[in-house]
C-alpha cells in the first residue's frame, strides 16, 4: 500500500546548519507515529518537509504520493503547528467555520468543537481563550476538515498536567477512529501513551523506528530508585557503574546495566537504603540510552517528565 | 467509527473556489467589525478635515457649478482611500506575517491569493463606507450638487487611481516587520501626500516640491481625482499613464519582497 506521507533521503539546510541529514521515513494509513527527539533534533523540520511548509534540500517529501504543497494532498490533512496566530476579534465557532470552508467535504462545525471540548465557549473570542484553550481551538482548526491525517507539532506543550492529560485522551479517541496522527513531543510518556511507532530523531536522522515495547526493550538497563534518609551527594556515589543519576531531596534515581555489582557496593559503602525499586527502563530511559544524551527537554540534569512540569498559561 | 471515515469518499478533491473566497471575506470584515480600534481614523479623519476646511473656506468659486468645497471633498476622498489601503491593507500584511497567521493559512489548502483578495475587499468596504460619510457631509452641509453620473464617475476615478498606493501599502506590509511597518508608511505616505497636493493646494506649495511632486504617485492621483471638476493640472490620460506606470513598479516591488518574505519562511 502506497505510503500516506513519506520522506525519502530528505535533507535539510538553514544556512550552515544541517537540520536533517537523510531522513527516510513512510507512514501508511492508519498509523499513529510519535516523532520523538530533543529541541532542535529535527522533528519540526521533517513534519514542515511532510507538510510542504519547507522544501527538502535534496531528496524528497511526498504527501498522498503528491508534492506535499498540492492543494488536493493538503485537503486531506489537517494541521497543528508550534506557533501560528489567527485573526483576532473573530470567535471560536466563527474561525471554525473559516476553516471548514477551505476543505472540500469538512465536518459539522457542532462536531468539531465537540471533539475539541470546546463547545461551551463556541461564542468566545479566541484572543480571551486561555492557554489551554487556546490549544484546543487550534486543534479544533486541524480537524475541521475531516482530516485523514493529522499533523501535531508538540500538541501539548504549555498545558498543566490536568489539560495535557485530557488533551491526550482527545488525540487518543481521533486515531480510534482509523485517522492517521504523525505528532511530535519530547515527551516520552506522551509518545508511549499515544503511539503505536516511535521515530526517535537525534541530531537531523532516524536513529530508531519501533514500538514503544521494542525500543525499551532495546534497552537491557535497570532502573534503580529508594529513598535515601542521609544526606548523599554524588561524590558518595563515585565509581558505581551508572548510565545515569538523579538526586532530589532524598530520592535516588538511577539507571545502570548491572543493578546487582551496583547495590552490593551501596551496601558496602553504608549507604542507608529504604523503597527500595528496581524496574525494567521506560522509555525515557531507552532515549538516554539511545541518544547517549540527558534529557530531552532542556539538557538539565534531572529527566523532567510531565508530571513535574510547572503549570503554564 | 473506522466505517463513516471509509465510506466518506471524498466528493470533490478540493473546496469550491467560492465557499473560500464567501468565508474568507466574510472573516475579513468580521475582524473589521470586531476591532473599529482599526479603522476609525480612516473614517473619521477625511471628514473632520473636511469639514475643517471646506467648510470653513469652501464656497470660494472655482468654475461654473464648482466651489472649492467640491475639490476639498474630492481630495479627502483620495485621502481615505489612499490610508486605508496603505495602513489597514498594507500594514494588515505585516500583522498577520509577525502573528505567523501566514504559517498557519499556508499550512491549510487555502490559495494565497484568496486571503489576499479578502483583504482588499475588506478595504473596499471600508472605503466606499468613508466615502459615503464624506459625501453625505459634503452634500448636507457644503453644498456640494452632482448628478448620478458624477458621482459614479468621481467614484471611479478615487477607486482605480489609488490602485498603486495598494501596491506602497503591500511592499511596506510584505517588506517590513510588525514594528517597522507603521512608521515607514507614515514616513513615506504623509510627506508625499503633502508634497502632492492631497492636503493643500499644490500651488500654495514652494517651487522644489512642486518639482518633485510631479513625479509623485500620489500627485497624479489628485489630479485625476481634481480632474472629474476640470480642474487638473494635467490631462487625464497623462495622470492615468503616470498612474499605471507606478501601479507596476510598487506591484512588481511589493511582488519581490513577498516572494523574498515567502523563500526565508518556506524554503
Amino acid at each position: 500500500m502506497e505510503p500516506v506521507v513519506e520522506l525519502v533521503r530528505a535533507h535539510k539546510r538553514y544556512g550552515s546548519v544541517e537540520a536533517l541529514r537523510g531522513v527516510d521515513l513512510a507512514i501508511h494509513r492508519g498509523e499513529v507515529v510519535a516523532m520523538l527527539g530533543p529541541n532542535g533534533a529535527g522533528k519540526t523540520t521533517s513534519i514542515n518537509l511532510m507538510l510542504g511548509l519547507r522544501r527538502p534540500t535534496s531528496g524528497q517529501a511526498r504527501l498522498f504520493g503528491r508534492d506535499p504543497g498540492d492543494r488536493q494532498a493538503r485537503s486531506r490533512c489537517g494541521v497543528m503547528l508550534q506557533e501560528s496566530g489567527l485573526p483576532m476579534g473573530l470567535r471560536v465557532r466563527e474561525l471554525v467555520d473559516l476553516f471548514r470552508a477551505y476543505y472540500p467535504d469538512p465536518m459539522p462545525a457542532g462536531r468539531a468543537l465537540a471533539l475539541a471540548g470546546l463547545e461551551e465557549q463556541a461564542r468566545v473570542q479566541a484572543n480571551k481563550l486561555s492557554g489551554g484553550q487556546l490549544r484546543r481551538l487550534y486543534y479544533a482548526l486541524a480537524i475541521c476538515g475531516d482530516p485523514e491525517l493529522l499533523f501535531l507539532d508538540e500538541p501539548t506543550v504549555g498545558l498543566d498536567v490536568e489539560s495535557r492529560r485530557a488533551f491526550l485522551g482527545t488525540i487518543a479517541d481521533f486515531a480510534a477512529e482509523g485517522r492517521t496522527i504523525v505528532l511530535t513531543t519530547h515527551y516520552l510518556e506522551e509518545a508511549d501513551e499515544l503511539a503505536e511507532r516511535v521515530v526517535v530523531i537525534d541530531r537531523g536522522r532516524v536513529i530508531a523506528d519501533a514500538s514503544p515495547g521494542e525500543i525499551k526493550s532495546q534497552v537491557a538497563g535497570k532502573r534503580v530508585s529508594f529513598d535515601c534518609p542521609q544526606p548523599l551527594d554524588e561524590a558518595a556515589l563515585q565509581g558505581l557503574p551508572l548510565r545515569h543519576l538523579e538526586l532530589r531531596a532524598g530520592k535516588v534515581r538511577m539507571l545502570t546495566n548491572q543493578p546487582e555489582e551496583v547495590l552490593r557496593e551501596m551496601f558496602r559503602r553504608g549507604i542507608e537504603i529504604r523503597n527500595l525499586e528496581v524496574t525494567g527502563a521506560d522509555l525515557e530511559e531507552a532515549f538516554l540510552a539511545l541518544t547517549g544524551r540527558h534529557t530531552p527537554a532542556n539538557g538539565v540534569q534531572t529527566a523532567r517528565r510531565p508530571e513535574a512540569e510547572e503549570v503554564v498559561g | 467509527m473506522n466505517a463513516t471515515l471509509t465510506s466518506q469518499r471524498r466528493r470533490a478533491e478540493v473546496a469550491p473556489l467560492g465557499r473560500m473566497v464567501a468565508a474568507q471575506v466574510r472573516g475579513t470584515l468580521l475582524f473589521y467589525w470586531r476591532n473599529p480600534a482599526f479603522f476609525v481614523f480612516s473614517l473619521v479623519l477625511p471628514v473632520f478635515f473636511y469639514s475643517f476646511f471646506g467648510l470653513a473656506f469652501g464656497q470660494q468659486r472655482v468654475a461654473r457649478n464648482v466651489t472649492v468645497s467640491y475639490l476639498i471633498m474630492a481630495q479627502m476622498g483620495a485621502y481615505a482611500v489612499s490610508s486605508i489601503l496603505v495602513f489597514n491593507i498594507g500594514i494588515g500584511q505585516a500583522n498577520r506575517r509577525a502573528t505567523g497567521q501566514d504559517r498557519l493559512l499556508r499550512a491549510t489548502p487555502l490559495p494565497a491569493w484568496v486571503a489576499l483578495f479578502a483583504d482588499v475587499v475588506g478595504g473596499l468596504a471600508l472605503s466606499l463606507l468613508s466615502l459615503l460619510a464624506l459625501f453625505v457631509v459634503a452634500v448636507a452641509a457644503g453644498g456640494v450638487r452632482l448628478g448620478l453620473p458624477e458621482w459614479g464617475s468621481l467614484l471611479l476615478r478615487l477607486l482605480l487611481g489609488s490602485l498603486p498606493l495598494l501596491g506602497l501599502g503591500l511592499a511596506i506590509g510584505y517588506g517590513a516587520s510588525q514594528n517597522a511597518a507603521p512608521a515607514l508608511a507614515n514616513l513615506i505616505y504623509l510627506p508625499m501626500s503633502f508634497a502632492s497636493g492631497m492636503f493643500i493646494p499644490i500651488q500654495t506649495l514652494p517651487d522644489f516640491v512642486r518639482a518633485i511632486a510631479h513625479y509623485l504617485p500620489a500627485y497624479h492621483y489628485t489630479q485625476l481625482v481634481l480632474g472629474q471638476f476640470g480642474v487638473s493640472q494635467e490631462a487625464l490620460w497623462r495622470s492615468a499613464l503616470w498612474l499605471a506606470g507606478w501601479g507596476i513598479v510598487l506591484f512588481a516591488v511589493a511582488i519581490r519582497l513577498y516572494r523574498l518574505d515567502q523563500i526565508r519562511k518556506f524554503a
